[in-house]
């Protein structure tokens, strides 16, 4: 039996109050009602007038950006003022967001792995099955979340979701339109369908599992199997509506077809490294014992891999409209280009050109601090993946990685090293009469 | 020259990796092994060296790359910088976007077929080649080890005979 221990329950518990306190600070310093919208918006300038004269111009020069990419024509001061006041009240919800959905992902991309793994009957994984399912108990916490945050939005608390201020689908044709799939109530009742089909495979099969360990024959086993297939299915149609929602619906006058696919090879990568961090971390604490560095070369395999069908969903996606330019799904690529131009470009050579050239080396494959620093790597550059998605729409020009970003990153990453590891001293790490355990505990490549 | 070799097969491949493990123990140098098929192992067992074909195709791969790169660079941006629907031809990196699936074929063409002739090289095989095998039955169901004799045909044919081979011969080569 694992259990947890004190250095980093308290590491845990430390970030989460850092990142609550940043979160904290992000919510108090964010400008107030629409009714001081004016005075605030001009104290702001001000402040970076005074203070940072290079901020202010790069300020100034992304405001012009915006109006200009801006299509629905708000061009004089009142509107576009209040146009600010939106982005900038929108960044301390939008961190939280993004920080939320990247480590509600990472969950929910080990338990696509898991289903996989179960469903392919893979004879190498059975002794990471614990570790994966550990890592899935944080769907519980993190799915909540989520929905809070999409319940608040529903319920005006914030501007994440342009489509859910009636002011604006009053005056927007292409929003009415959409009007009978992108509604207030429709939305939270998907999300709550998507979460509670996760959550119950989930704890469904984890039950399995420990039940497979104490029964005498494999119908467990079996039933568990006939679960994943039939999960997969169930994944792959909610994974594809839940980015639309929970992701696209950020920018709902555009769209993409391959978008689910996308966001889906995203929290795959990320949790597949998850798992991989995870087991190297305990084997080096001298549990999983039968895990040898074939284990870990199958997983970094995997990252190699999927990191590559990422950059291709990516590149795809941004070739095939850079390519035919169509103005309105090409702004969407436009306003990243022009105000995160850092973060945009950065992501690929993050999530692409440092995983392809560290991970293609067979040898290197084994060698954990390899894939451990390769690990941390394709996490920062998924999250900023993640940032990409959300950012540009929320608060526009006016991103920046600060305080109201890295407090929910700490928060949440506190949370999910606290909840993952408790969920793991619950129950033996290493399952016992899984019918693929001897395989796996002499996997060789 | 003349030198005379031993030939002792084997009609089972885990007996054969036994032998192979036996006469590297007993310090005989093995000159090769004739297989049906691959044995999971056997370079290992006989000590061979790693084969570092996968570092030559990552090199020809980059060749590939800059090939595609350097003529895509010519033909589209130096030589003819044309107005094709609008593309943008001033530059390579304002374009790249278009090229990448060139880019991306001739380096896999690259590896792939240049690899696959080292392969080829390296191996000694090509059309109308003689075939090596010394007995017809190593392509179908047998497994056929040949050591060098120095002066110690009764020693390596003791050896031999325990390890479990089916059929011993010593012939001048």
């Amino acid at each position: 039996m694992y259990t947890i221990s004190n250095r980093l329950k308290i590491a845990s518990i430390v970030l989460m109050v850092l990142g609550a306190i940043g979160i904290g600070i992000g919510f108090v310093s964010m400008p107030g009602t629409v009714a001081e919208a004016k005075a605030m918006v001009a104290s702001h300038d001000d402040g970076h007038g005074g203070g940072h004269e290079v901020a202010a111009e790069h300020h100034e020069e992304a405001n012009d950006h915006g109006v200009a990419t801006e299509a629905h024509g708000e061009s004089h001061d009142a509107s576009h003022d209040e146009h600010l006041l939106h982005q900038l009240q929108n960044r301390p919800w939008a961190a939280l967001y993004v920080a939320a959905f990247f480590f509600f992902m990472i969950s929910l991309g080990v338990l696509a792995f898991y289903a996989i793994q179960r469903a392919a009957q893979a004879g190498w994984s059975p002794l990471l099955f614990r570790v994966m399912e550990g890592i899935t108990s944080y769907l519980v916490p993190g799915g909540i979340i989520i929905f809070i945050i999409l319940a608040l939005s529903v319920a005006h608390m914030n501007h994440l979701f342009v489509w859910m201020d009636a002011d604006v689908v009053a005056n927007d044709k292409l929003l009415q339109g959409k009007s009978g799939f992108l509604n207030g109530p429709f939305f939270l009742i998907r999300a709550a369908i998507f979460l509670g089909g996760w959550i119950f495979y989930r704890e469904y099969s984890r039950k399995l599992s420990l039940a497979q360990d104490a029964a005498t024959d494999d119908t467990n086993f079996v039933k568990n199997f006939r679960l994943s297939a039939g999960f997969l299915v169930f994944y792959l149609v909610t994974e594809s509506m839940m980015s639309w929602d929970w992701i696209m619906s950020v920018d709902p006058h555009w769209f993409s077809t391959l978008f689910g696919w996308y966001i889906f090879a995203s929290m795959f990568v990320s949790g597949i490294t998850v798992i991989a961090l995870v087991t190297i971390y305990l084997k080096s604490k001298g549990h999983l014992q039968d895990v040898n560095n074939s284990h870990i070369h199958d997983l970094a395999k995997f990252m190699f891999g999927i990191s590559i069908f990422w950059t291709y969903l990516w590149f795809s996606q941004f070739m095939l409209i850079w390519y035919s330019n169509i103005p309105e799904e090409v702004t969407y690529f436009i306003t990243r280009i022009a105000d995160f131009k850092l973060p945009f470009f950065g992501m690929v050579a993050m999530n692409f050109l440092f995983p392809l050239l560290i991970l293609m080396n067979s040898d290197f494959k084994r060698v954990n601090w390899f894939v451990v620093m390769a690990g941390i790597v394709i996490l920062a550059g998924h999250y900023l993946d993640i940032f990409n998605a959300i950012m540009p729409s929320t608060v526009g020009d006016q991103w920046y990685i600060g305080i109201p970003e890295i407090g929910a990153v700490l928060f949440f990453a506190g949370l999910f090293i606290f909840w993952v590891f408790r969920a793991l001293s619950k129950a033996p790490l290493q399952p016992t009469r899984n019918p693929f355990i001897e395989e796996s505990k002499h996997f060789h490549y | 020259m003349a030198s005379k070799v031993i030939h002792a097969l084997y009609t089972d491949d885990d007996v054969l990796m036994h032998a192979v493990k036996k006469v590297k123990e007993a310090k005989h140098h093995i000159e090769e092994v004739y297989c049906p098929f691959p044995v999971h192992g056997l370079d290992k067992a006989m000590g061979l060296a790693p084969t570092r074909i996968a570092i030559t195709a990552f090199i020809y791969g980059c060749i590939g790359l800059a090939v595609a790169t350097v003529m895509m660079n010519f033909i589209m941006i130096e030589d003819w910088p044309q107005d094709i629907g609008g593309k943008p031809s001033f530059s390579y990196l304002e374009n790249m976007p278009a090229f990448v699936p060139i880019m991306f074929e001739l380096t896999v063409f690259f590896a792939a077929h240049l690899m696959v002739i080292t392969f080829y090289m390296r191996s000694k095989l090509w059309p109308f080649k003689e075939a090596e095998n010394p007995d017809k039955r190593t392509t179908d169901d047998h497994f056929l080890m040949e050591i060098e004799i120095h002066d110690n045909e009764d020693e390596l044919w003791q050896l031999l005979a325990e390890s479990g081979a089916v059929e011993i011969n010593i012939l001048e080569k």
